[in-house]
């Protein structure tokens, strides 16, 4: 049967020199001034010319929230859905084009409570996703409830005596969804967004990204204790692939691993350089990357930016479409006619 | 083979047609032994059609009457649309089975059973305080007690199988005996026992002794007087097979991606009775169909969208409760004008229902179960291979008019089988879409854009542009976008614009499909109209109320949204109209509603289709009103 070939793909060889505004769509951008999203866009719009990606081979699909407005502003494919089901729509565009650049966009309402089973799913699956995931801790566009990464007591419109839900840990779900590339950036840093954008998209297979996000008309101020500049030296601890997970203006924090393998804050005088913990992104067992994800229980305490683990692992619709590839090698291109008139069959004159 | 073909002996009774319910536990092999039945009638080339009936549980205490499976045939020496009402013979494997289908027996009709299930535990399990084979309640039935178990073991005596394996042949006794009683070729039998069988030939060989003994019983016992003979049927020429409508649905697919030119992408959540699409599509990767089995029907029909996004033929199949689920990413698919067939297989609801029984009450749901003003085409399968066309009609309508479908089965179509006359598949029409690969509009100074919801005159769908086009590159979503330009849009004006424009789409085509499925009589004052599966017991319900010399003219509605342009005219043209309807009067309450007649419902909501006597008896009734 006929198959319709795509029109172009990432096979392609027009060579393209694109710039940040060829990413600008339109359309006006219409966050709230000082919303932590407008970095985010800058930084995607600005790290998407260096990936050498035709323009028409990028899609870009979202959810329902205030970061779910997203792709209206990027002069890509895209689509902006329906709460929670970003990516579920995306796998059927991935499995469909596996040559396309998927990349899927939501809140952490959007991701972590309406949409929380797709995207486990997604991870499972392992589609060649890109997945950001814009953790304010709270309901952004429905104004101001809390959601399901937002702290134990918060107030909000729907909690009036405080929040009794516990939250969840964005980077732990990920992993524990086998997510085969998992990272933490923020607002704040527009060059390491880039830089673990750029990760993302050259991973092959889902990439899980919580980008904290400040939303300063509901929860302003939500990661400043990590997140104010000066506080910044000593409390991300930066996860870097082969080094000592080591920070602080003269390096004096550490991470080292104690007698039952759990990872722990200390100072690096106490254990010695040689005794920390060497960050490897590429460990096949997640339980060390899991516990790293458990060093902060909420942005007050030290918090591990940067890749937590980036595994091998094949992709779901390159699985798929070599099994079309297979049948079609074991049974030749399908027959409708033969098929249909399989089994019994009697013919009368 | 030793055993006769088909012939044998002169003292052979022919009838025109008979109908057989096969009943037992629904460990004993009911449905296969069904559908071996089904099969060498259908390759006698007598005309059938068949109904499967299953407990929803999957293993029911043995024995039990909740436990009990069976499957009728009705097969027929002329053309018939019904699995047949009342079973001529009945053949029971225990007591549970007995009591849970003696009800719809006639007087005078047949009653086979294994006389070695009916020990005082069995009629225990079945709940049975007296012994029907001894207390005269079968007064009046012609009661065959056949000690099928213990003939069974002793056929199988002499094999190297365990006496445990040996009973459980027991089915093929039961069939190798009512083979006998009606004339079925033997040789077609015993080749497909030996091919079923192949790697075990333990099981074969008890299965072929115990189908040999049956027959030979039959020959030898005095119980029957004479075999009978349903003759073959005279059916239009051409090549035939059997076929269930789950599975003409999937070929319909599968000949609608041929047609387009489009591959298929299904993503579905399993669910009873629909999951049988997804097995079956999942078998044809070489027909570059792309199966996924989602982590939920919400997800099923997101993953659709986004196939449809890229330009796919995409399909997500389900039943009821799946239905529900999808409804939210079906109504985003009517906002984004994608086109989409959403297969929903009904079943008894509301809720869990009956999973097993069929239904046709989720009309209204396809109809309107979506907030806001959400229109869209609704297709109706009405007979098991017809599904074949339905499925095609459905794929068609979307991909002209870029919007999602929804494809009525139901429970009895997707399980029950008849002979299908294999069409000309040359003869399909062409399907296929041109996607738009340049701008179609200008902007406000003057340079080339492209509107993705700038709409065909004369279709009013929008321009498809995939994925990969260069310089189309464009978003779209669920909020309200502005008429051409597809902009987010506020407007009263052209929102109000907006909904009437996706209504007229769907309003339109009803130029495009035909007429009134029209079967009028001359005089006729009452108009019997169905819809989906009621097809075919309306049809036989009418055909006995001509033929006992009264006037009733019929027409049937594949198409539910929009229905036919001149079915306004037709409905005006008779004094009464007679809606029935395995739900509880949803066409009727759209039919009176739209056109302002004063139809009247017939309505069954027992989970089992219409009866054709029942039918007969009802629209008498109307008649004399
Ligand atoms: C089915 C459904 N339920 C509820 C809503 C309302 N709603 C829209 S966005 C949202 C939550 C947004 O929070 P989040 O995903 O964190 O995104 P943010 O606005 O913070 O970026 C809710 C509850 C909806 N649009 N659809
Ligand atoms: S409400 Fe918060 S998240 Fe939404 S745009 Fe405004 S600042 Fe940003
Ligand atoms: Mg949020």
């Amino acid at each position: 049967m006929s198959v319709t070939e795509p029109i172009s793909g990432n096979g392609s060889t027009t060579p393209v020199a694109l710039t940040r505004k060829d990413f600008v769509s339109d359309q006006e951008v219409r966050w709230c001034p000082g919303c932590g999203d407008y970095s985010i866009l800058a930084a995607l719009q600005m790290m998407l010319p260096n990936i050498n990606v035709p323009r028409e081979d990028l899609v870009f699909i979202s959810g329902i929230g205030c970061s779910s407005r997203f792709p209206y502003y990027m002069n890509t494919y895209g689509m902006h859905s329906i709460h929670g089901r970003a990516p579920a729509i995306a796998t059927g565009v991935a499995v469909s084009r596996p040559d396309l650049h998927v990349w899927v966009i939501g809140g952490d309402g959007d991701m972590l409570s309406i949409g929380g089973n797709h995207l486990i799913h997604a991870l499972r699956r392992n589609v060649n996703l890109k997945i950001l995931m814009f953790n304010n801790r709270i309901y952004g566009l429905t104004k101001g409830q809390y959601s399901p990464t937002s702290e134990q007591g918060k107030i909000t419109k729907s909690t009036p005596f405080g929040s009794i839900d516990h939250p969840f840990n964005p980077i732990s779900v990920a992993i524990g969804a086998e997510a085969s590339f998992v990272a933490r950036t923020h607002d704040m840093d527009r060059k390491h967004m880039q830089e673990i954008f750029t990760r993302a998209h050259e991973h092959k297979g889902a990439a899980f990204v919580e980008v904290y996000q400040n939303c300063n008309v509901f929860n302003d101020g939500a990661f400043d204790a990590i997140l104010r500049k000066d506080a910044r030296p000593d409390m991300l601890i930066p996860l870097r692939h082969g080094e000592p997970i080591r920070w602080g203006a003269e390096g004096e924090h550490g991470v080292a691993v104690n007698q039952f393998g759990e990872p722990y804050v200390c100072r690096t005088v106490d254990v010695g350089v040689e005794h920390l913990l060497v960050h490897d992104e590429h460990r096949q067992d997640p339980t060390l990357a899991f516990a790293l994800s458990r060093l902060s229980t909420g942005p007050s305490m030290p918090t591990p930016v940067g890749v937590f683990r980036e595994i091998d692992r094949p992709i779901y619709e390159e699985e798929l479409a070599g099994q079309l590839e297979e049948s079609v090698k074991r049974a030749g291109p399908g027959d409708l006619a033969t098929l249909i008139s399989s089994g019994p069959t009697w013919t009368v004159a | 083979m030793a055993a006769s073909d088909v012939d044998q002996g002169e003292n052979v009774a022919v009838l025109d047609r008979v109908v057989i319910r096969f009943a037992g536990d629904s460990g004993d092999g009911m449905q296969l032994v069904g559908d071996r039945f089904t099969d060498l009638s259908a390759s006698f080339g007598n005309d059938l059609a068949t109904l499967p009936n299953y407990p929803a549980e999957i293993r029911a205490p043995a024995g039990t009457v909740a436990g009990v499976s069976s499957f009728q045939v009705h097969i027929s020496d002329h053309d018939i649309v019904t699995p047949g009402d009342s079973p001529n013979v009945l053949v029971c494997m225990n007591p549970a089975a007995l009591k849970a289908n003696l009800a719809d027996m006639t007087p005078g009709s047949t009653i086979i059973v294994n006389s070695d299930s009916f020990e005082e535990r069995d009629l225990d399990k079945a709940k049975l305080d007296s012994n029907p084979l001894e207390d005269g309640s079968l007064d009046g039935f012609h009661l065959h007690q056949v000690p099928m178990t213990s003939l069974t073991k002793l056929a199988t005596k002499k094999l190297d199988v365990k006496q445990r394996d040996a009973e459980r042949s027991k089915n093929f006794f039961a069939l190798g005996l009512i083979c006998w009683m009606y004339t079925r070729p033997v040789g077609p039998m015993i080749e497909w026992i030996e091919s079923q069988y192949a790697a075990r030939p333990a099981i074969r060989d008890a299965n072929l002794a115990a189908f040999r003994a049956g027959r030979n019983f039959g020959e030898t016992a005095e119980l029957f007087d004479h075999p009978y003979e349903v003759k073959p049927a005279t059916l239009p020429p051409g090549k035939y097979r059997n076929i269930i409508g789950n599975l003409a649905t999937a070929y319909g697919l599968l000949a609608a991606s041929q047609q387009s030119g489009l591959p298929m992408v299904l993503a579905s959540y399993p669910i009873t009775p629909a999951s049988d699409i997804l097995h079956e599509l999942s078998k044809h990767k070489n027909f570059g169909v792309k199966t996924v089995q989602a982590e939920d029907e919400i997800a099923a029909a997101a993953m659709a969208v986004g196939a449809a996004f890229t330009g796919q033929l995409a399909v997500t199949t389900t039943s009821g409760p799946g239905l529900d689920l999808k409804s939210e990413a079906i109504g985003l698919a009517v906002s984004l004008e994608l086109p989409l067939v959403i297969v929903d297989v009904q079943r008894a609801g509301p809720s869990t229902g009956m999973p097993t029984k069929t239904e046709q009450a989720d009309l209204l749901t396809a109809m309107y179960g979506r907030h806001g003003e959400c229109p869209l085409p609704i297709v109706a399968a009405k007979s098991p291979s017809n599904c074949f066309d339905a499925a095609f009609e459905a794929a068609r309508i979307a991909l002209k008019y870029r919007t999602p479908v929804i494809l009525l089965s139901d429970g009895y179509l997707a399980n029950g089988a008849e002979p299908w006359l294999l069409p000309d598949l040359d003869e399909l029409p062409d399907i296929s879409v041109e996607f738009t690969t340049e701008m179609n509009a200008s902007g406000p100074d003057g340079t080339p854009v492209f509107h993705p919801y700038k709409r065909d005159p004369e279709t009013l769908a929008r321009p498809w542009a995939i994925p990969g086009t260069p310089d189309l590159e464009h978003r779209i979503g669920g909020i309200e976008k502005h008429d051409g330009d597809g902009n987010i849009s506020y407007q009263p004006e052209n929102h109000e614009r907006m909904v009437r424009l996706r209504q007229a789409k769907v309003d339109g085509i009803a130029n495009d499909i035909p007429g009134v499925e029209l079967d009028e009589d001359d005089g006729a004052e009452l108009l019997v109209l169905g819809w989906g599966s009621t097809w075919g017991a309306i049809k036989a319900g009418v055909r006995r109320v001509r033929i006992g010399g009264q006037r009733v003219s019929r027409a049937h509605l594949t198409h539910l949204s929009p229905m036919p342009a001149d079915l306004g005219e037709v409905l005006a043209r008779y004094p009464k109209v007679l809606i029935p309807e395995m739900n509880t009067g949803q066409l009727a309450l759209l039919i009176r509603g739209k056109y302002l007649v004063d139809a009247r419902s017939y309505t069954i909501v027992s989970g089992i289709p219409f009866k054709a006597a029942a039918m007969e008896s009802r629209i008498l009734e109307e008649i004399a009103r």
